[in-house]
């Protein structure tokens, strides 16, 4: 059996065994795992990163399989990452990605990698940043990451994504909903997909005073899209491109890589804290808090203290 | 905390259309909660081989209905090969319309498990986890 250190060599050099092997490491936050990712951080920071998300049903697949499509079709290579949900109850998870996107499977330069949601919070999985250091090192153009159906406030996947592209369609709710913060608001385009649905232009015209309603020197630019029937793809990834080139030729990309970094950090050590906190009282004491929480005798803020040793 | 998670693909090689059983199972194998990748239907085997190599697998489920299965099956295990999967260290089962006059030869392919209709799904999850509780631990 090879080491982490060789199979690291191997992906280095282009061999996708090896890098699937570790993104299994990686993903399962192994201490292989984590060697992995030290070794292959270093390497990693050239692959666009385009984060995918929207309601569930909004086309995100069918989306993702376009432009993957679109993306090899202008000579680029691509990593996938597309995310489906573990069930809270069984903790297993249906993974049904791959079914838009078939044909890609016969592509050798796309790499498509499901992962479950596994507990993890804003649409990705715990390891998905890890996953895509890993695609990213492997040499990818591109790495595209699909989120799990999000609703209103799932906004991790834009601390991770050089570009965010928010799925719409028409009918879903009114333009109020649209003026809500929180997933609207991470949008470095948004995009109306199921466009040959009726409503579509109603919807981009609300879309578009909301966007000219903003205070961001850049204007949000909305596309329609039919993922289905592979229309409005070309456009979509114009935009993806001019966004890329944006962040590149000014200061908003430094910025943004620190703020993902330090969010990086600390999401993993508040993880860290939290798995530290739970092995240091295995001894009962944290069942007995819960237990006093769940009886209604001591409040949620006092048991944390008394947890933390505050 | 690290996680061992049992990662299933049920793909349908060949072209029958009915995917009943196959999702049935993955269904199945998903509330005993294993991670499964269903890849819908009409799949070649080089396109069954590539998601096995891309989503790393631990175990495959083949399910077929047309009686391409003499055919097809070794196709997926050929596949595989190509691309340093051995059966060895993956799972190899399948389900459907398969003679019995077939299992054996199948087994000798790379195949541990046929089943035929009427099969308890409580059965393939004890299978599969029989067999994931005496797999040797990777090394790596």
């Amino acid at each position: 059996m090879p080491t982490v250190e060789e199979l690291v060599d191997r992906l280095l050099a282009g061999n996708r065994r090896a890098l699937s092997r570790l993104l299994t490491l990686i993903e399962n936050d192994t201490p292989e795992g984590r060697r992995a990712l030290r070794l292959l951080y270093p390497k990693s920071g050239r692959a666009h990163t385009i984060g995918l998300t929207g309601s569930a049903g909004s086309g995100k697949s069918t989306l993702s399989g376009a432009i993957a499509r679109a993306t090899r079709r202008r000579g680029h290579t691509l990593g996938i990452v597309a995310i489906d949900p573990t069930s809270p109850f069984s903790q297993g998870a249906i993974l049904g990605d791959r079914i838009r996107m078939q044909d890609l499977t016969s592509d050798p330069q796309v790499f498509l990698r499901s992962m479950a949601t596994r507990g993890g919070m804003g649409g990705l999985a715990p390891s998905t940043a890890g996953v895509v250091t890993a695609l990213d090192a492997f040499g990818k153009d591109a790495v595209l990451v699909e989120t799990v159906g999000a609703g209103q406030d799932e906004v991790e996947v834009a601390a991770m994504a050089d570009t965010t592209v928010v799925v719409l369609t028409p009918g879903a709710g009114d333009d109020v909903q649209a003026m809500k913060a929180g997933i609207m608001e991470i949008a470095d385009i948004l995009v109306v997909n199921k466009s040959d649905l009726p409503n579509a232009d109603l919807l981009a015209r609300q879309l578009s005073s909301i966007v000219d309603a903003s205070p961001s020197p850049r204007r949000t630019p909305i596309v329609k899209t039919a993922g289905a029937l592979d229309e409005g793809i070309d456009a979509l990834l114009d935009e993806i491109e001019q966004h890329r080139a944006y962040i590149t030729s000014s200061s908003v990309q430094e910025e943004h890589r620190r703020a993902r970094a330090r969010h990086q950090v600390l999401t993993l050590a508040r993880q860290r804290l939290i798995d530290r906190l739970v092995a240091q009282h295995t001894d009962g004491r944290l069942d007995a808090l819960v237990e006093r929480v769940a009886r209604h005798e001591l409040d949620p803020h006092s048991a944390a203290d008394e947890l933390t040793g505050e | 905390m690290p996680e061992e998670k049992i990662r299933v693909l049920i793909a349908k090689p060949g072209l029958d259309g009915h995917d009943r059983g196959a999702k049935v199972v993955a269904r199945a194998l998903r509330d005993a909660g294993m991670e499964v990748i269903y890849t819908g239907i009409r799949q070649t085997p080089e396109m069954i081989a590539e998601a096995a190599l891309q989503e790393d697998v631990d175990v495959i489920g083949l399910s077929i209905l047309s009686g391409a299965h003499m055919e097809l099956f070794p196709r997926v295990v050929r596949a595989l090969r190509e691309r340093e999967i051995s059966p060895d260290e993956v799972l190899l089962f399948a389900g459907g319309i398969i003679p019995d006059a077939d299992i054996e030869p199948l087994k000798q392919a790379g195949f541990q498990a046929i089943f035929g209709p009427g099969t308890s799904t409580e059965d393939i999850i004890k299978f599969v986890r029989d067999w994931a509780a005496r797999r040797p631990a990777r090394a790596v």
